[in-house]
């Protein structure tokens, strides 16, 4: 070849930043352009199951078999961003036995390592399951976070030399002589780190192929070169609870239904979900009733549930796809396989791969097909290592050493940014400046924010989801102004101004869902501190109109000496109290 | 048989300490019965009136500060509960509390003073600490803001360029020392106090020894350049803040403020401290650290016509207090003087009415800072602070509420809570003595 090929890959979630490293690591030129953060679209709102497998045992044994593989490699690649929590399938006595004696035997024929266990045995592990669970199955569920899995596929591109360009949002497809050359994109701030207040601009990026891995977007980027891609986005609602109530994947054992799940992440536990196609994967309604479900249904496994405290809800698309002469009436219907469209062979569009539909879990596995395609497209002959090759912060993952001394941090906080970190941790938290805590509900120091800064650039909700800071019970009501005081080393005060009222926004948007009781009351505490103690809400430096300041009390006369006194009347005023009101 | 008073007041915060001096100050023998510590420690120990009129929404620009919060008063919607107070009755329970919080300023003038706040702006309040009052923005003195490396609640270089910003009329700098003495990375705020207050020893650079006071000063005066006065977080002493503010004041040759913080604040506890005292003084009888679960009506014919006791709890046993009047000042959503779930809203003592909507889909706004109905949830009263059922008519002749457990009003949005909460608890307590005699 007379130059390394040139590969545009478009989505910064799970898939997209998994092909752009695979590709990467195999020798390509790759530019990843995502229109939010990483993770902006359905990575980033799902409950982060890592599948064992388990729930595809009966339904489709193809992808229960991929589920248990891909569950196996991320467990090795991805150490830091995996919790071994294992899985539990329950069943009430209104579930059906047969199905369970099939959901085993599925497991089993899928080689998925699966036990039974009385109702008393799977009570012993999670003493919240209700009284009248009578049988489960353990299964090797666990919990993955998606945002460090994504942040951590998207820095390996960039170290194998991919350029990562979020807040670019493609505008069109280049499409010349009837084949796609290239993106046209808008970068929100420019190119590069995501600055607030830069100003943006267009940018055309020329490709010799263009993977479109932008989920239950890809329709819209069809629409561009004029072909039809058939995404059918599904809504799922998902609800934050503040603390576990169970420290395993919870799952039912029913044949499908919604609200069949909890799983624990960090301090948190995520209720999910439902599946209700929609138009619109940008703009679709978020409605009460599907909080609701989630809390009344799911108290019939785990009955404190009904008297919890929620932090938030929020809702994902799936990027469901079916070939056209299927025609499921119902999402619930619709395969969870992934689709390579190949758009020379499908349209006569030479120059561009859609990939669509599949599973978080099995993120790495479709990114090893799309870029299997796109080498033998090139005639490239490189070996898929990303199987192999450990994410970076998961390079030799020892969180058994003692970090806590060595960066003067206290347990728990050492302990979960060691976590959080992987085998990042020397790096990031051996400072020379005191390491204070940012965010005290998630336990995150100073060190850990100033390095997400350098990765993401003035966008503190980029930083939210590389350190989880403000993810916790007050939601960013003690620590917004915090995270905002960190940027202020390496920005001006108005940009640092614009992200902190971003964030404040973002975190607001789903603690809409769950203001009742605690949270209502978190909520108004939040409100009281951002708008009275700060006056966040009426910020003079925000106004069209300049504060007459000179019309305003401007001290006492002796405020010069404002210990001994204010006016001279109220110095030596008695302090008992006075009780002469009788 | 129950413990009798004359007065109950349900509340230990602003309002409830507000109402049981008035009452006790009325003549009346009185009860304080307070669950949790006051949310004082959640609050900036600024003192507001009225900084905002509600009907200006955040987000249009218009509707700067208020610069007469007394004149705008009489402009408030008629289910304001200042509009239950009046003027005078405001102006009479400020007078009150510039003589039991007398480390208080501003009650030189009717006008707004616009204070710096922690995160960098300035905001309009009625009272502010003596500790405060060398930083109002209206002064035109040239300031220096000094934070501490660890304390992540300030960052001076930040406020200071936020300041300039909003338009203050001084040049303004900000500078980020260490503190002097091992603090951890995560010392409390009142770690901070305590250090200061005892003067205590601390190690220098050079192996020696020095008084945290001078070891501050000496830290901050390489930074001083022309500044005309110096600004610190509020952590400048617990127990005798005058004193340390004195020292650097001596030390560094200009005067020396606090800027007010977010929760845990010393101003805030400073002032639940001069409330007590002033409450002890009354001789309000006062019974702490457990909540007030229930109520007896009356036995009358008329049984939901008056409240005959209130019971806490303590330890799985309830305890009755009688009384004659009762005062309710259990706070908002915060204090949990309202509560919730996900059908509705409710006053958890007396079950008293809260008007909200059926729908929780509509008790918020979409905008962060929008107009929220949450944060006008509270009881509606008549003109003599007597809570409202659906009718329109007195829940009982002889309970009034106060402060935060009020509804019609956005104290976030106005910067009123404070001055809502003095008020009215002033007006309730006064009318409950009133009625006793």
């Amino acid at each position: 070849m007379a130059s390394t090929p040139h590969i545009a890959v478009l989505g910064g979630g799970s898939t997209g930043s998994g092909v752009a490293r695979d590709l990467a690591m195999r020798g390509f030129d790759v530019t990843l352009v995502e229109q939010g953060n990483l993770t902006h679209g359905t990575t980033g709102r799902m409950h982060g199951l890592l599948h064992s497998g388990g729930r595809y045992a009966v339904s489709d044994q193809s992808s229960a078999r991929e589920c248990i593989e891909e569950n196996r490699v991320l467990r090795d690649i991805a150490a830091h961003c995996v919790e071994e929590t294992g899985g539990l399938f329950v069943k009430r006595p209104e579930d059906s036995e047969a199905y369970f004696r099939e959901k085993l035997a599925g497991c089993e024929a899928c080689g998925i390592p699966a036990e039974v266990l009385s109702g008393r045995e799977a009570r012993a592990m999670e003493p919240h399951l209700a009284e009248d669970i009578d049988r489960a199955i353990h299964v090797p569920d666990g919990a993955v976070d998606p945002f460090r899995l994504v942040v951590a596929n998207a820095a390996s591109a960039v170290e194998h030399g991919a350029r990562v360009e979020t807040h670019s949002e493609v505008t069109d497809l280049l499409v010349e002589d009837g084949e796609v050359v290239g993106v046209e994109v808008e970068h929100a701030s420019g190119p590069g780190l995501r600055v607030h207040g830069t100003e943006g601009g267009r940018e055309e990026i020329r490709a010799d192929h263009v993977v479109n891995a932008t989920g239950a977007w890809a329709g819209q980027i069809g629409d561009m070169a004029g072909v039809d891609i058939e995404v059918r986005p599904s809504k799922g609602v998902m609800t934050i609870m503040n603390v576990r109530q169970v420290d395993t994947v919870i799952n039912r054992c029913r044949p499908k239904g919604d609200a069949d799940i909890v799983v624990p992440h960090e301090t948190t536990a995520i209720l999910g979900t439902t599946d209700e196609e929609v138009d619109d994967p940008e703009d679709y309604p978020e409605e009460q009733w599907e909080v609701d479900m989630m809390i009344d249904t799911l108290s019939e496994l785990i009955p404190m549930l009904e008297e919890a405290r929620t932090i938030r809800s929020f809702w994902g698309v799936r990027p469901l796809y079916e070939p056209p002469d299927v025609g499921s009436e119902d999402p619930t219907d619709i395969t969870r396989d992934f689709f390579l469209l190949d758009h020379d062979d499908r349209d006569d569009l030479p120059g561009m791969t859609s990939i669509v539909g599949g599973k978080f879990t099995t993120y790495r596995m479709m990114a090893e097909q799309i870029a299997d395609h796109v080498c033998d497209r090139f005639g490239v002959e490189a070996a898929c290592r990303t199987a192999d090759v450990p994410l970076p912060g998961s390079e030799d993952f020892d969180v058994l050493r003692d970090y806590m001394d060595e960066f003067g941090l206290q347990s728990p906080i050492g302990r979960r940014s060691v976590e959080r970190l992987g085998s990042r941790a020397e790096a990031v938290l051996d400072t020379d400046g005191p390491n204070p805590v940012v965010c005290n509900c998630e336990g995150v120091t100073r060190a850990e924010v100033q390095d997400a800064i350098e990765g993401s650039g003035s966008d503190l909700n980029a930083v939210r989801i590389r350190t989880r800071a403000t993810m916790g019970n007050c939601q960013g009501g003690f620590c917004a102004h915090r995270l905002a005081g960190e940027l202020e080393d390496s920005y001006d005060e108005p940009t640092v101004r614009e992200a902190w009222d971003e964030l404040l926004q973002e975190r607001w948007k789903g603690q809409r869902h769950a203001l009742w009781g605690q949270q209502l009351s978190q909520a108004m505490l939040n409100y009281a501190l951002h708008a009275t103690t700060q006056n966040r809400d009426r910020d003079p430096a925000d106004a069209d109109e300049p504060v007459d300041f000179a019309a305003f009390d401007d001290g006492p006369s002796d405020a010069v000496d404002g210990h001994s006194g204010g006016s001279a009347d109220d110095t030596g005023v008695a302090t008992d109290g006075g009780r002469d009101g009788d | 048989m129950a413990i009798e008073s004359e007065v109950v007041v349900v509340g230990g915060g602003l309002a409830g300490g507000f109402a049981a001096l008035a009452a006790a100050r009325g003549g009346a023998d009185v009860r304080l019965l307070s669950y949790k510590q006051s949310t004082l420690a959640q609050a900036s120990g600024l003192v507001d009136v009225l900084g905002y009129p509600p009907d200006g929404a955040a987000s249009d620009g218009d509707g700067g500060p208020v610069v007469d919060p007394y004149a705008a008063i009489p402009d408030l919607p008629d289910d304001h509960p200042y509009r239950a107070v009046g003027v005078d009755g405001v102006r009479e329970a400020m007078a009150v509390f510039d003589e039991v919080a007398d480390r208080y300023r501003g009650a030189h003038t009717d006008r707004n003073a616009l204070l710096p706040t922690h995160g960098g702006t300035v905001k309009p309040t009625a009272r502010y600490p003596a500790g405060a009052a060398a930083g109002v923005a209206s002064d035109d003195r040239d300031a220096l803001l000094v934070g501490f490396e660890r304390l992540v609640d300030f960052d001076a270089p930040h406020a200071a360029v936020h300041l300039e910003n909003a338009g203050v009329p001084f040049e303004v700098e900000g500078a980020t020392v260490a503190f002097p003495g091992d603090l951890a990375a995560d010392a409390k705020v009142t770690r901070y106090a305590k250090l200061l207050d005892e003067d205590a020893p601390v190690e220098t650079r050079s192996g020696g020894q020095r008084r945290a006071r001078d070891a501050l000063a000496a830290a901050v005066e390489t930074h001083l350049g022309g500044a005309e006065r110096v600004g610190f977080p509020a952590v400048l002493g617990d127990d005798d803040p005058g004193a340390v503010r004195e020292s650097l004041e001596s030390a560094l040759g200009v005067p020396v403020f606090e800027v007010p913080m977010g929760p845990p604040s010393l101003p805030g506890l400073r002032l639940e401290d001069d409330l007590y005292a002033a409450l002890d003084a009354a001789g309000v009888s006062m019974e702490t650290g457990n909540p007030v679960v229930d109520y007896e009506p009356d036995g009358g014919a008329d049984a939901a016509g008056r409240v005959a006791s209130v019971s806490i709890d303590r330890n799985g046993a309830k305890i009755p207090f009688a009384a004659d009047q009762f005062v309710l000042a259990t706070g908002g959503l915060v204090g949990k003087g309202v509560g919730s779930d996900r059908e509705g809203v409710e006053e958890p003592v007396f079950d008293c009415h809260v008007p909200h909507a059926a729908d929780r889909y509509e008790w918020f706004d979409t905008d962060a800072f929008g107009d929220h109905p949450f944060a006008r949830f509270g009881v509606p009263t008549d003109g003599d602070l007597r809570p409202l059922d659906a009718d329109g008519d007195p829940e009982f002749g002889n309970l009034r509420a106060a402060g935060s457990v009020l509804g019609g009003y956005d104290f976030a949005a106005e910067k009123s809570g404070s001055g809502v909460s003095i008020a009215t608890g002033h007006a309730a307590g006064a009318a409950a003595a009133e009625a006793v005699r």
